[in-house]
């Protein structure tokens, strides 16, 4: 016979361990703990199209990854959408006139917001807007596009 | 003979409405003692021991294999696609979402749930249950409340430590024997697995498969012919019964949980 000690001992274990394994699935495979990655700031931009772009997606430079996609709306004045990005606060110095494309991973993969460096010596700032964009590539235009210069041959 | 055998239709369905109505008045039964058991925890703490932390080796045991085959598995469908970096999500993704809560389930339910009726069980077919009454002892108090509680607490902590043990598992043959990237595999898991809509439903689905293990169990034991054969069939329902209350559940809660997905 298991003496009531050892039980309410083991028990504990057995609690904690629970515990303890729904802390992991929260913070390392939701990726909780992010939340608590530094600030930075944010930067706007406006598209045509932005295709099937999600928030969270990554923006990179070079392919490095600076930030995320905070927020998705569509402007009824402008017409476009407007992405709100939230950059991670240690790239400091895009320049002004930097572009934002939208672009695709590989063929199938996720869409992504890639920021082309600009020249300009002034830098981006807190709540500034990227002027120079360019929208998400729809296949569907292409494929367009292309059958009509195809069959006007 | 085709009365008879419209007799013995009638019959078979007035005795299963009749079963679902008493284990419904016996939930009800169970779920009125349950406050009482705040004033004797200890009768609960040792339910939890031997339903909970006994499950433990087989629950650990059984998440890691499941999280290293979906690892192998996985991996092998995704480099088709050159798409082995996202084995984190699909491993996480299978995991906390179905397989952790149902396998976790089925595995309670033959481990502790089984058990649990048998105890039960053979506690009525020796006359104790009855014996409880004569000395005014609730037995649904006493016995069937507790078991009932710690099946609901534990089942939950047994299927959170499955996923978490299983992505561990796909992690060790995803990164350690096939060499997907460890980087890749951790973030693209964080960035696509939703603590809300994920894991929470997981865990959602983990409390309600252990209300209904749970419930199947003790009253599938309370419900025992008092003999030995009654008592084996019980345990043999409990397990039946159960497996497929899990899997018909889980089609339901993963329709109503992940409609968009």
């Amino acid at each position: 016979m298991v003496t009531t000690r050892r039980i309410e001992i083991a028990v504990g274990v057995f609690v904690a361990l629970g515990l303890a394994a729904l802390f992991v699935l929260a913070m390392k495979v939701s990726g909780l703990g992010r939340f608590g990655e530094p600030e930075g700031y944010e930067l706007v931009a406006y598209f045509d199209n932005i295709g099937s772009l999600t928030t969270k997606a990554p923006v990179k430079i070079s392919g490095v990854r600076i930030g995320r996609v905070a927020g998705i709306t569509y402007d009824s004045q402008a017409y476009q959408a407007q992405v709100t990005m939230r950059i991670y606060p240690q790239y400091d110095n895009l320049p002004r006139d930097s572009i934002a494309n939208v672009y695709t991973a590989g063929l199938l993969g996720e869409q992504y917001i890639a920021l082309e460096p600009g020249a300009s010596e002034e830098v981006l700032g807190d709540d500034d807007q990227i002027r120079h964009t360019q929208s998400a590539v729809v296949l569907e235009e292409i494929i367009g596009q292309f059958l009509v210069n195809a069959t006007s041959k | 003979m085709l009365l008879q055998g419209l007799q013995g239709l009638g019959r078979s369905v007035i005795g299963g409405v009749t079963k679902l109505g008493r284990a419904n008045l016996f939930m009800l039964r169970v779920l009125a003692a349950v406050p009482g058991l705040l004033r004797t925890p200890g009768l609960v703490m040792a339910q939890i021991y031997s339903v909970g932390v006994l499950s433990l080796l087989i629950i650990v045991v059984s998440g890691l294999f499941v999280g290293m085959v979906l690892g192998l598995q996985g991996y092998n469908t995704l480099i088709g696609f050159g798409a082995e970096e996202s084995l984190g999500v699909l491993v996480a993704l299978s995991l906390v979402r179905e397989l952790g809560p149902v396998v976790g389930a089925l595995l309670f339910g033959g481990r502790a749930g089984s058990a649990m009726s048998a105890e039960i069980g053979l506690m009525k077919a020796t006359q104790q249950l009855s014996g409880m009454e004569m000395m005014a002892v609730d037995p649904i108090r006493q016995v069937v409340a507790p078991r009932f509680v710690a099946g609901v607490i534990s089942l939950p902590l047994l299927v959170a430590i499955f996923s978490a043990v299983g992505v561990y598992g796909g992690y060790m043959v995803g990164v350690g024997l096939l060499g997907v990237d460890a980087g890749s595999f951790w973030s693209q898991m964080q960035s696509k697995v939703l603590l809300q809509e994920d894991v929470l439903n997981g865990v959602i689905k983990s409390v309600v498969f252990g209300v209904v293990a749970s419930w199947i169990a003790v009253f599938e034991g309370y419900e025992a012919a008092p003999t030995s054969e009654g008592v084996s069939r019980a345990t043999t329902r409990t397990v039946v019964y159960t497996s497929l209350a899990v899997l018909g559940w889980d089609f339901i809660l993963t329709g109503l949980m992940f409609k968009e997905a």
